[in-house]
């Protein structure tokens, strides 16, 4: 029988089939942050029971890590999950060791995500290492803790959804570009129920950074988890990295992988067709990923795409009115990092544009990398350099403004153009209002001063 | 291991946004101690103005509502961050029921696994159940009955249904520990293990100490 990859990637991990339609599926590495572990070591200890498999969990330190060069980077998250992880005899990627960072970029540059596993993560951007063909699901600390103790989940199997990416893309459009369009397209909910699969010419060319991104942006329109067949250019990211098995049993990896693609004749429950030809750099207007403009259109009226109420909610939050452009906005601060967009490939688009130039005056513009390998591979390239001698701030390595759950908040009334996922009402602040979008946007953002078609800055150079 | 959930009557409050995301159920300042004070948090920044006063025009401000149990929800409820502290922000703050057509499936599961029934009316439903509970505007009590998948109020002929799936179902009647069930299945679970690292042994070891950049 015609299977998906997704398909291929269960039915090794199921354990058992349960008699109330969920299938005890069977998680090969579980990497687990501090703003959610520490609860979960908690309701372990109180109830005397040890994690499984602590050899196939690891811990990393993120959310509330302070990204402030010089600080020091401690929390009561950090500590109490640095004596969970010892505990229980987890490796901890700790606030100082070289490889800290963000759990989702950690995990694809640790070898810990690799193609045909399956992967558990107390974060809804866990789907972000489908981009490698690992079949990765978030959950809450509940879930979490029953990880620990048993390494299954019991799962009803999603129903399956097919995005294919077709055509080209233009010059100065990103794979934040092709997902935002996305969820533009097919509403903020449409994922639901759904586990996806991203295919089509676009995403076979695409490199892995840029697969990072689109796989990221999933649960955005609903979806828990997403896949990308892997193919000779994953296989050449994972090669060598720690995790990586090595030798004989590489090989035998390698050849196994190759099998992890979709059978033609396979079906989805849904099939949704992209073109990319005509993809100009998006930008959200409102107050959730769906409500996004391409840069040349103007805000919609209300009603248009959304609801009417929801519309003037997000318009009234946003401080804007329908039929404007947002071309000329003036921007108080911006934001690169974050899981969606903070890795090299991120920082090489952002340093290509900020060469030579200068942050405007008055905008607060601070990059931090997604991990402190990004940070010192960037340095050493030269990237920090350029962005710093442009006027942007180099932070530390962790989440910071994507969730501010380390505190690094903007004030009211800011208008922050940022890379990140999620521009919900008070994400950033309270009463910061949020521009998703590419960095190539966000940069050009920053040394204008205001929103712009970052292609009249290419065009320029 | 949550509280069993057999039948529950309560105000219920009308809450009818769309999309309305677990970073507002919960704002992230709220998640920032390890144990914030999560009923003070829930909806903070609807329920309170930035002085910190009260928002005496958002629903659950209202004097009715203060004590609701009940919430009719909008579309995509619980959308966005997987953070179960949203889901302990609202049993923190006494709901312990939700209804609407499509909640978001994180917040949704995090819901069960905390003992507040999160479910649906059916769409057609919806919108009468929307409409009374805005109608009664906290002058009298809803009544659910898990058992009977309804919802009804006392003395009145207004009565839904609702559906469920039937393990969470028990989940939430018997107040079940899931680790506890998945534990009978403790030797399935050795055995996949074992076939797997003859199998794919590198799936069952993990070593960080490959390559480096």
């Amino acid at each position: 029988m015609s299977k998906t990859l997704l398909d291929k990637i269960w039915d090794i991990h199921v354990v058992d089939r349960r008699g109330d339609g969920r299938d005890l599926l069977y998680i090969d590495r579980h990497v687990v942050h501090e703003l959610h572990g520490p609860h979960a070591f908690q309701k372990l200890d109180e109830k005397g029971r040890t994690v499984s498999r602590p050899d196939l969990t690891v811990g990393v330190q993120d959310h509330t890590v302070i990204t402030v060069p010089g600080k020091k980077r401690t929390s009561a998250h950090i500590e109490a999950m640095r004596a969970g992880a010892r505990k229980h005899g987890i490796a901890l990627v700790d606030v100082d060791d070289p490889e800290q960072g963000i759990v989702h970029v950690v995990s694809p540059e640790l070898g810990i995500a690799l193609p045909g596993l399956t992967l558990a993560c107390p974060d809804s951007h866990a789907s972000t290492v489908g981009a490698l063909g690992t079949l990765a699901f978030g959950c809450g600390t509940t879930e979490l803790e029953h990880i620990l103790a048993t390494q299954v989940m019991a799962l009803q199997k999603p129903k399956q959804m097919r995005i294919v990416f077709e055509g080209t893309m233009t010059q100065g459009v990103e794979a934040k570009d092709l997902a935002l369009h996305l969820i533009r397209t097919v509403g903020v909910d449409a994922g639901r129920g759904y586990a996806v699969e991203y295919a089509g010419p676009v995403v076979e060319r695409m490199e892995i950074e840029a697969r990072l991104t689109l796989c990221n942006m999933t649960i955005e329109w609903g979806a828990r988890s997403s896949v990308i067949a892997p193919d000779e250019k994953t296989f050449a990211w994972c090669a060598g990295r720690r995790g990586a098995p090595v030798g004989d049993a590489w090989e035998q990896a390698v050849a196994w992988w190759k099998t992890l693609v979709t059978d033609a004749d396979a079906v989805f429950d849904k099939e949704v067709r992209i073109s990319c030809d005509n993809i100009e750099p998006q930008i959200t207007w409102g107050t959730d990923p769906e409500q996004v403009v391409s840069i040349s259109e103007t805000v919609p009226m209300p009603g248009e795409g959304t609801q009417v109420e929801k519309s003037r909610r997000s318009l009234a939050y946003m401080g804007l009115e329908p039929g404007q452009s947002l071309v000329g906005l003036p921007v108080d601060r911006v934001f690169i990092g974050s899981c969606s967009n903070s890795r090299l490939s991120d920082l090489r688009a952002a340093a290509k544009i900020a060469k030579g130039r200068k942050v405007a005056e008055g905008v607060k513009a601070i990059v931090v990398p997604g991990s402190s390998t990004v940070k010192r591979l960037a340095e050493r390239e030269g990237l920090a350099a350029i962005l710093i001698e442009a006027g942007f701030e180099w932070r530390e390595s962790g989440c910071s403004m994507c969730a501010g759950a380390n505190g690094d908040v903007g004030i009211a009334g800011e208008r922050c153009i940022s890379t990140t996922n999620r521009n919900f009402e008070n994400r950033q602040g309270r009463g910061v209002r949020t521009h998703l979008a590419s960095p190539a946007m966000a940069v050009a953002a920053a040394l204008t001063g205001k929103i712009v078609d970052v292609r009249e800055l290419m065009k320029a150079d | 291991m949550a509280e069993p959930f057999t039948i529950l009557t309560g105000v219920a409050a009308p809450l009818m946004l769309d999309d309305l995301n677990t970073d507002q159920i919960i704002p992230s300042e709220y998640l920032r101690r390890l144990h914030g004070n999560l009923a003070d948090g829930f909806l903070a920044y609807m329920r309170r103005r930035p002085d910190g006063s009260s928002n005496p025009d958002f629903v659950l401000e209202k004097p009715q509502f203060r004590s609701a149990a009940i919430l009719a929800v909008g579309e995509n409820f619980g959308c966005g961050s997987s953070r179960e502290h949203a889901a302990w922000a609202m049993a923190a703050f006494g709901i312990r029921c939700v209804i609407g057509n499509s909640h978001a499936e994180y917040f949704r599961e995090n819901c069960i696994k905390n003992g507040i029934l999160a479910v649906s009316v059916g769409r057609e439903n919806m919108n009468s159940f929307a409409r009374v509970v805005a109608e009664i505007d906290g002058s009298s009590a809803f009544t659910v009955d898990l058992e009977a998948q309804t919802i009804f109020v006392p003395g009145t002929a207004h009565l839904w249904q609702f559906d469920i799936d039937a393990y969470e179902k028990t989940v939430l009647f018997e107040g079940l520990d899931e680790i506890g069930q998945t534990a009978k299945y403790r030797g399935q679970i050795a055995q996949w293990e074992a076939r797997t690292a003859q199998t794919r042994p590198f799936l069952q070891t993990l070593r960080l100490d490959g390559g480096r950049d």
